[in-house]
């Protein structure tokens, strides 16, 4: 049976993890090879590098990093952030990176979504949507959730994959790092009306949380940092608790 | 042990070729016919769409290579559906190797397929050693029935061929470069064949 995912999500600065990780046994906890390594081992499903970089050689660093993470890990990993371009997504497959994941560029240019999805295939191209709710309507927002645009969740969600997109990973600002739990109502409703993976983000908070956003929210994967990076969930664990609830895991 | 990597422009081998390094092997990347003949063991990637993946072989005359090869050749997802006779994808016709047709999953179930799912019915030396039912990772929207090159199946929607093996032609449709120790250790017996 096709099983429910686990994914770490990392941030990556100037090539080095941003959020304070409490990894004990780790040497350097700030390197996201060993970080990555490390979750691999510890039965992690997939992982996501988010780049939060500005510097003028953000691009030469993650294609760098994404190269030194492919030699070492064997799960596969998505990697985001500011990428805009058929070029960018060109050189971190070439590196090694299993998907790519486009959200704000997706936005300005959906065209981008097609002539990616037609250079590299469905399955590499994740759409990361930001979404609050404002007023009962669930909107779409830029640049981390700070820039609200005129566009529906659901509606750009039907877009994303009639244009070809393999998968949706989807954050609700509203949750994100309140540790309340995921959006379950908006992602079953995500879940029911599309066709292709959606993939939970922000409100991880307990094993519960994951729990119902599987049997809830339908999704068909969980994504978290904190929790993880801070050890308050670990995924062996985790995954354990997902079996007793009936919800298929790899273990 | 010469190991080679088809270098036809179609997608991800970075993986692969650093899976076999950690099993501690080399692998070259190559599409010169003269030394994908003269390697030990071939490997046949592919990700991407098909159609434009089998003009990218049919450019390079790998497509009457490939059939003709006499040492171990293991085709990987895309690849593996290549070898088959034909597939849905883009109306493409594939290199013959496996006598089954390629079809799309319904709208049964989400497509693309992505994720850790199990194989079963395992039937050929790539799963010695490896219990039934362990996971193995797969991303894809088309698949191959099960026919009688099938030695290994997997459920979603449908039961379908997760491996394909005729003579010396071994495919699977998940990445064993991606399948944590148990791709590592499926990657391992192709390359001790």
């Amino acid at each position: 049976m096709l099983t429910k995912r686990i994914i770490p999500c990392l941030d990556i600065k100037n090539g080095r993890t941003v959020k304070g990780v409490n990894f004990v046994d780790l040497r350097d906890a700030g390197d996201p090879v060993e970080l990555a390594d490390a979750y691999s081992k510890a039965g992690a499903d997939e992982l996501v590098f988010l780049d939060i970089s500005a510097t003028e050689e953000r691009r030469k660093t993650l294609a760098a990093l994404v190269l030194k993470v492919a030699e070492k890990v064997n799960i596969p990993f998505t990697v985001g952030g500011g990428i805009s371009s058929i070029e960018d997504v060109d050189v971190l497959l070439q590196n090694g990176a299993d998907k790519v994941s486009i959200n704000s560029s997706a936005v300005k240019n959906p065209q981008l979504i097609n002539d990616l999805v037609g250079k590299f295939g469905s399955q590499c191209i994740t759409v990361a949507i930001d979404a609050k709710q404002i007023d009962g309507k669930w909107i779409v927002h830029l640049v981390g959730g700070k820039v609200p645009t005129e566009l529906d969740l659901f509606d750009w969600a039907k877009e994303v994959e009639k244009r070809g997109a393999g998968e949706i990973l989807f954050t609700s600002m509203d949750h994100d790092g309140t540790k309340d739990g995921f959006a379950n109502e908006a992602l079953s409703i995500l879940s029911e009306e599309l066709n292709i993976p959606i993939i939970a983000s922000g409100g991880a908070g307990n094993v519960q949380h994951f729990v119902d956003t599987f049997k809830k929210g339908k999704a068909d994967a969980a994504l978290a940092a904190s929790v993880f990076h801070f050890k308050e969930i670990e995924i062996k664990n985790l995954k354990k608790n997902l079996q007793d609830n009936k919800i298929p895991v790899r273990l | 042990m010469k190991i080679v990597i088809i270098n036809y422009g179609a997608g991800n081998i970075q993986s692969i070729k650093f899976a076999i390094q950690r099993l501690g092997y080399e692998a070259i990347l190559s599409n010169d016919p003269e030394e994908i003949k003269a390697a030990d063991k071939i490997i046949f990637p592919g990700v991407g769409e098909a159609s434009s993946a089998m003009h990218k072989l049919r450019d390079s005359g790998l497509d009457r290579l490939i059939p003709k090869l006499e040492q171990p050749v293991l085709g990987i997802c895309l690849g593996m559906q290549l070898m088959c006779n034909y597939t849905e994808e883009g109306n493409t016709e594939g290199l013959g190797i496996f006598d089954v047709s390629v079809v799309r999953f319904d709208n049964q179930v989400k497509v693309p397929q992505i994720g850790w799912n199990q194989i079963e019915s395992l039937a050929s030396p790539l799963f010695d050693g490896i219990l039934e039912n362990e996971h193995i990772y797969l991303v894809h929207s088309y698949y191959a029935p099960v026919t009688k090159d099938t030695v290994a199946k997997t459920h979603y929607g449908i039961t379908y061929s997760t491996a394909l093996q005729k003579d010396n032609f071994y495919g699977t449709q998940f990445h064993p470069e991606k399948s944590s120790v148990v791709g590592e250790k499926i990657l391992k017996n192709f390359l001790k064949l």
